[in-house]
């Protein structure tokens, strides 16, 4: 599958946010989103998935204009997973992720023993079906973006949108959510757009950024050409150095923050 | 904490048993007892039974049968429907009262009973004013695509007294020897009203309601979520929820032109349920219904044979009702929490 946002602009009354932004990517690529706070990067999500309509421009899945094909069949290509809130009601884990299935299911109908089963091995597949009667409410951040990653998952898709999969976890289960999203992109040739506030996560996992400015512009390309020092100061207003060092057979990167720019 | 269980074959028999048995239980109350295994003998033999015991047939198919079968709608209704609004605005608070659904379709029942309107327009004018009262709540309570809990239970206050005082100002209207006795009472809430000629009127509109939200159940997990997330799973999220507000609007505006306004069934039931079985409303829906009939069944039963003369029944299920879920709800914690 490809997806295309060709010259997306949006803004509420006169102020622009998103001005021209255009961008693909298919199966197995991963891009990462990156922007200073309130600079856009969730209302591009909402955007290019039509939860917002485009002032300008489109989103095409496969060439064909995503308002064009029914939502339901949006949903069996493209699973999102918002950042990890609390919900009101105490769902175990098991039935949240069984509700990923919902796109495949007829409005009338309830899941089958088959989508239970399909959600186990979602859960599963990520690692948390010791989570599975546990529930949603009484989970950590961390546990909770997993279920719903799994829940995701449950749609098999072609495509991954995470907003901000990350923030607000400690260390270790960081890791565990870029191995997750790295490894469904290798292995099922899954394609994932990611939001992130960590350049150095959007190194370690993407082949593409796209980098937004405060004044509605942005950089996009290869991640490794994108995020550079150059364009860090001009999108945070930060002086950066990239730093690259070899341990074992791996290359790694980070990105240090120096000064205020 | 209560795990979320499955319904098997075992529970699912047990759901539809209790309402049953507590009906042949309860139709023995009252002035005129009669046991169980007699009550068994002439249902049976349904019109033939007129023969060897024409005083029990009568009492039991007259008299008690269609207030019980009357009873037993609408606490299964007004209990899916709490659930249903509960599930639909992500708020264990709501229910047909506290969002002013009650209310408003008090409002118009009464406004339709001072021009001695018969039950299909009294109903038809409940249901109008039970939407508009829930439409109101929905658009008050949403901030910027929003609403909090504590912005519903707000709004359903204010558009809740707004028909109330309404209401009062029909009743201050009404004429105080004819209409105005038969309005108050009828808005305490009772079952005394049931005939057979009520039941073929009302009881389509709640079926009706309570099967579309039954058939929905699963889905109103999905609608609890956030707006977004609850799109992306390629749900018609308008059209879920107008059939979701539309179905819960048909029971309750049915439920209170055929026997006033009744608290409580609401909001107990379904908490109820979660608590035995767990937040899913796949299970969460059929326990209710379950529930909901037994429940309002044994409290009309009381509510009519407990003294000589009939004890209101929202009096009843508030007496009943708070202490009950106050013990529920310190034993738990309330399972939402």
């Amino acid at each position: 599958m490809i997806f295309e946002v060709k010259n997306g602009s949006f803004g509420y009354g006169k102020k622009h946010i998103l001005n021209n932004i255009s961008f693909d990517i298919k199966n197995g690529d991963v891009m990462s989103v990156l922007g200073s706070n309130g600079v856009g990067k969730t209302t591009l999500l909402k955007c290019m998935m039509g939860f917002l309509k485009w002032n300008e421009g489109e989103t095409y899945i496969d060439k064909t204009p995503l308002k064009n094909i029914p939502s339901k069949e949006v949903w069996k290509k493209i699973a999102y997973v918002p950042q990890a809130k609390g919900s009101a009601f105490p769902y175990s884990a098991l039935d949240m992720t069984v509700l990923g299935r919902s796109a495949h299911i007829g409005t009338f109908k309830q899941p089958k023993k088959e989508d239970i089963d399909i959600a186990l091995k979602a859960m599963k597949d990520v690692g948390i079906l010791y989570l599975k009667d546990k529930l949603c409410t009484q989970m950590s951040g961390g546990e909770l973006q997993m279920v719903l990653i799994a829940r995701a998952l449950t749609v098999s898709p072609d495509m991954l949108v995470l907003d901000e999969p990350e923030s607000n976890l400690d260390f270790k289960n960081q890791l565990i959510i870029l191995d997750t999203i790295k490894n469904l992109s290798k292995e099922r040739n899954i394609s994932a757009i990611v939001n992130t506030h960590y350049p150095a996560h959007a190194l370690q996992i993407s082949d593409k950024a796209l980098m937004l400015n405060r004044d509605g512009t942005s950089f996009y390309g290869n991640s490794s050409e994108v995020i550079n020092e150059e364009n860090m100061k001009k999108a945070f207003n930060v002086n950066v150095h990239v730093d690259e060092f070899v341990m074992g057979k791996n290359i790694y990167r980070s990105v240090i923050p120096l000064s205020l720019a | 904490m209560v795990r979320n269980k499955e319904i098997d074959i075992k529970i699912f028999l047990v759901l539809i048993l209790i309402p049953i048995i507590s009906a042949l239980v309860c139709i023995g109350f009252g002035r005129y007892s009669i046991s169980v295994p007699e009550t068994v003998k002439v249902l049976l033999n349904g019109i033939n039974s007129y023969a060897s015991d024409e005083m029990a047939y009568s009492v039991i198919f007259n008299v008690r049968l269609p207030r019980i079968l009357l009873s037993m709608l609408v606490g299964a209704g007004l209990a899916c429907a709490g659930a249903a609004f509960q599930g639909l605005f992500t708020n264990p608070l709501a229910t047909p009262d506290t969002l002013g659904v009650a209310s408003g379709a008090s409002f118009g029942a009464v406004f339709a009973m001072m021009f001695d309107a018969n039950l299909i327009v009294v109903q038809i004018m409940a249901l109008i004013f039970g939407l508009i009262a829930c439409l109101i709540t929905y658009n008050i309570s949403k901030i910027k695509g929003k609403s909090t809990i504590v912005m519903i239970v707000l709004a359903g206050m204010v558009v809740s007294a707004m028909f109330q005082a309404f209401v009062s100002l029909l009743k201050y209207v009404a004429d105080p020897q004819d209409k105005l006795p038969s309005i108050t009472y009828w808005l305490m809430g009772s079952m005394s009203g049931a005939t057979y000629k009520t039941l073929i009127l009302g009881a389509p509109f709640i079926i009706i309601g309570t099967l579309m939200i039954f058939i929905l159940r699963w889905r109103l997990n999905i609608l609890s979520l956030n707006e977004d997330e609850a799109k992306s799973m390629g749900i018609n999220i308008k059209i879920m929820r107008f059939l979701i507000i539309l179905s819960a609007s048909l029971i309750t505006s049915s439920a209170v032109s055929m026997c006033g306004q009744v608290g409580w069934v609401g909001l107990l039931i379904p908490h109820l349920a979660r608590m035995l079985m767990g937040s899913n409303n796949k299970t969460v829906i059929p326990i209710s219904i379950s529930l909901g009939a037994t429940f309002m069944l044994v409290i009309d039963t009381f509510a009519r044979s407990a003294t000589s003369a009939e004890i209101p029944l929202s009096i009843l299920t508030a007496i009943i009702g708070a202490p009950f879920f106050i013990g529920l709800l310190r034993k738990t914690g309330g399972a939402w929490s």
